[in-house]
């Protein structure tokens, strides 16, 4: 466990600034400064309703922050400079972007209406103009390496949920993004099927080319892969690398969260 | 009492001007499928303007009679210079009368579409475009299908009213011929019955459809 150094160098891929968010009266992240490098793996736990989630929405627009900037490879993701004002960026700016991130949702979200191929095949047709057989070339290629590629012709109420979700990072990794969000990505998989999606999840890893957010309640999964851990709750309370975090925690309410798996 | 002979008689004249009937349902139908479609992509965007301007033409077009607006078109435009033939300024009330009310039927279709795949969609960079044609569409209007074909039956069933504005479609034609031989059982039964086969040969395409869809 003795590899977070190795990552983080250079200049940040991701950089959030001062961010808030507000839901009505309820402040779900509080003055979150947080720079990702590239390459690294960094992993966020923390209790429901801490603002994981969030915090890799704003990444892929999903949601727009209250207050600060989010940086995505040097370049403001959610405002434009003019002449040293920022200015709320338009549809096209945000769309170029963050095409440079990819997200995996909790809950899949495949295109039921669509078989597994064309699931994958659509966004490179479609955003990245590639012609069709190129597309099917690298979709059916990428549903290869997550283990589905005797699926092709398959519709997603065909398979499992573990397969769906497989299915989805597929779907994401096709569109060769430079930072991958992955948000609790098992935690609606029946228990014997989060080992085969976690699986994927190391392997991308293990390449060590890929930026990786993990939002994430499998601590010994965030142990094992992430180069960075991240405990928050509306703010970020402590980070560090997987040892200090899990072992030998600072923070009390860190200590508080992990004891309950400890335990387990 | 019924005169076969009358009947068979009549059978032609009927069956002529049936194919005005069946020609202005489908031209209005289509325009209010498309348009209805449009309104409801409309009101959805976050445009709050055209939105409102949008949402009170549909009230007053939805709330007011087709009859009236049929005479308003056809003989108020004219003193706007805009002159109508019947079968354009029919079919043009009609598709737009009804394009409100499936504007709410694909309403409750779009809004069926799990907000998930918006998500799905907008974080896989696809163009809004795109989204509604490749994404959002194609769930929304298989489980609205035997509602817009209940609106398609209704809409036939109103096209007698074009016989305000001059155009003889098959129930005005049964009364020219009843009007001409004294004769008003056959004809209008005839009309009736024509309806109803209609009707029900659409309901049976309409089933069929959404099997095919679902």
């Amino acid at each position: 466990m003795e590899k977070q150094n190795d990552a983080v160098k250079g200049r940040p891929i991701v950089r959030y600034h001062k961010i808030a968010k507000v839901f009505g009266d309820q402040q779900v992240l509080t003055d979150i400064d947080l720079d990702i490098f590239p390459g690294e793996k960094v992993a966020l736990i923390g209790p429901s309703g801490s603002g994981k989630t969030t915090l890799g929405r704003l990444l892929v627009t999903l949601e727009r922050p209250t207050s600060g900037t989010i940086e995505v490879n040097g370049e403001l993701l959610w405002h434009k400079s003019v002449n040293g004002q920022l200015l709320p960026a338009d549809e096209k700016h945000l769309r170029r972007v963050r095409g440079q991130i990819g997200l995996v949702f909790q809950q899949f979200n495949l295109f039921p209406h669509m078989s597994i191929l064309q699931n994958v095949m659509e966004a490179p047709v479609h955003v990245l103009g590639m012609s069709k057989g190129e597309a099917k070339e690298q979709a059916t290629a990428m549903l290869n390496k997550v283990g589905l590629g005797h699926k092709l012709e398959s519709y997603p109420r065909q398979l499992s949920g573990g397969q769906q979700q497989r299915v989805a990072i597929a779907r994401a990794l096709v569109m060769r993004p430079k930072v991958m969000v992955f948000d609790e990505v098992t935690s609606a998989l029946d228990p014997e099927m989060v080992g085969e999606v976690l699986a994927v999840l190391k392997e991308i890893a293990a390449e060590g080319n890929m930026t990786m957010l993990l939002i994430t309640h499998e601590m010994a999964f965030a142990r094992e892969v992430a180069d960075r851990v991240i405990f928050m709750d509306g703010k970020i309370v402590e980070q560090g690398s997987p040892n200090d975090i899990f072992v030998n925690p600072q923070n009390p309410r860190t200590n508080a969260f992990l004891s309950r798996f400890r335990q387990a | 009492m019924w005169d076969w002979s009358f009947t068979i008689a009549i059978l032609p004249e009927l069956l002529k001007a049936l194919k005005i009937t069946l020609s202005a349902t489908v031209v209005a139908y289509f325009l209010a499928c498309v348009l209805g479609l449009l309104i409801a992509m409309v009101k959805r965007t976050t445009w709050k303007l055209v939105v409102y301007a949008v949402s009170g033409v549909v009230e007053f077009i939805r709330s007011t009679p087709i009859l009236a607006q049929l005479y308003f078109v056809f003989y108020v435009f004219p003193k706007f210079g805009l002159t109508l033939t019947p079968f354009v300024a029919g079919v043009l009330t009609i598709g737009v009368h009804y394009s409100t009310y499936l504007s709410e039927v694909y309403r409750a279709g779009i809004d069926a579409v799990p907000v998930g795949q918006w998500e799905a969609a907008s974080v896989l960079n696809f163009s809004r475009a795109r989204i509604w044609l490749t994404i959002i569409i194609p769930q929304a209007i298989p489980p609205i299908v035997p509602v817009l074909g209940n609106y398609l039956i209704a809409l036939l069933k109103e096209t007698p009213l074009l016989s305000a504005i001059t155009l003889v479609e098959v129930l005005e034609t049964a009364k020219i011929i009843g009007d001409n031989s004294f004769r008003y059982l056959e004809p209008i039964t005839l009309v009736g019955l024509i309806f109803l086969v209609l009707s029900y040969l659409l309901s049976l395409l309409v089933q069929q459809i959404h099997a095919k869809l679902s």
